[in-house]
């Protein structure tokens, strides 16, 4: 079974890693979800995840964990994992969406002008995500949406902008 | 006298100036860019998911835009990267850093003082590189960089044109840069229909990231 990636952008996201760094939840992602690790990308944070670390930790050897800051691209991360847990951002949203992977976003409620939460929202009432904030995150994930009923998310099309763009730019034949 | 008759003679100019470039930006004057081989673009890579979307765009353009100029904020590392890999195959690019206008949480009265710093690095930029068009989708870096672009075409130094994409994170309401550059932007490009309702001039494509 793959792993759940975990991703917090290029900011912090100190109450969504202190929320994933509990073994209850990674025996959800574990026992109920069928997930065998998590990988978490948690940016400027000042929170490192410490609980798979412990001694007695339930899930030594059946569920591995890991964590880093950034990566030029999380492209591979995202790729490997069969759930993505994202903050609210477009490119992390998209990214994932495009990958055409399970995804969950977190919506982070302390930022002061939190129109990221416009796009998940959206999205989510199309049907191609769900959606959480800190403290739902483990009921979130209990009834996450089956796979089979998520609706595949629609590729964006660039080359629209691009014909467009030649259009006004004086390139195109103006159609 | 002559001092008095002179500025009221810049200021007709600028006032006339300002009156045909707003014409042209609303549609109301044929506003396409003169046809020409190449187009210098500059591309404002406005840091994390703004950056992921403008390459995304950029990617999908015909080979008349070039050479690419980056401009991304002095405080983002991921960008360089993010551009280096997109532009892989490419030798026809080149980057320059800019102190941010606004910083996530900052205010919007210290903002201001930010966006003058800013644009103090912005103008000789925009001067020196003189480029035909600018595409941005925000945030505030990309503020001063239009404000050279649009100040030095009023003055008839450079025809540039502007287009502003929308960062598909707005569903409901304009951004501030969005709100700021419908005045100042030819073209302004929103990824959701709901939006044209608020803002009759901008333009829906479908979706495009």
């Amino acid at each position: 079974m793959p792993n759940v990636f975990a991703t917090v952008g290029t900011t912090s996201f100190d109450a969504l890693i202190r929320r994933l760094d509990s073994p209850e939840l990674h025996k959800i992602l574990c026992d109920q979800l069928g997930y065998h690790g998590l990988v978490m990308q948690i940016g400027r944070g000042d929170y490192e995840p410490v609980a798979h670390t412990a001694r007695d930790y339930p899930l030594e050897g059946r569920f591995s964990v890991s964590y880093y800051r950034f990566k030029p691209s999380l492209a591979a991360d995202i790729a490997a994992a069969g759930l993505v847990i994202s903050h609210a951002g477009a490119g992390s949203v998209l990214e994932s969406l495009n990958a055409g992977k399970r995804l969950l976003v977190v919506v982070n409620d302390d930022l002061m002008h939190n129109h990221q939460t416009e796009l998940a929202h959206r999205v989510a009432r199309d049907g191609h995500l769900d959606t959480t904030v800190c403290v739902d995150l483990e009921d979130a994930l209990k009834r996450l949406t089956p796979v089979s009923q998520l609706k595949p998310f629609p590729r964006g099309e660039p080359e629209k902008f691009a014909k467009f763009l030649d259009s006004v730019m004086g390139f195109g034949d103006g159609d | 006298m002559l001092l008095s008759l002179l500025t009221i003679a810049i200021i007709g100019f600028l006032l006339l100036r300002l009156l045909i470039v707003e014409l042209q930006i609303f549609g109301y004057i044929n506003n396409v860019f003169p046809k020409c081989a190449q187009l210098r673009t500059m591309i404002v890579a406005g840091s994390g998911g703004h950056t992921t979307e403008i390459l995304r765009l950029v990617n999908s353009l015909s080979q008349y835009y070039s050479p690419r100029l980056y401009v991304i904020a002095s405080s983002d590392a991921m960008s360089p990267e993010k551009i280096k890999i997109s532009e892989l195959n490419s030798n026809d690019f080149s980057i320059y850093s800019i102190p941010r206008s606004r910083e996530v949480l900052q205010s919007y009265l210290t903002s201001v003082l930010t966006t003058v710093r800013s644009a103090a690095y912005c103008f000789p930029l925009v001067a020196w590189q003189k480029p035909d068009l600018v595409l941005c989708n925000g945030p505030g870096t990309c503020i001063p960089v239009c404000f050279a672009a649009f100040l030095y075409r009023l003055l008839l130094l450079k025809d540039c044109r502007i287009v502003f994409v929308e960062s598909i994170c707005r569903v409901n309401s304009l951004s501030l840069s969005g709100r700021i550059l419908y005045y100042l932007a030819d073209h302004v490009i929103v990824q959701w229909p709901e939006l044209l309702d608020q803002f009759p001039r901008a333009r829906y494509l479908g979706r495009i990231v």
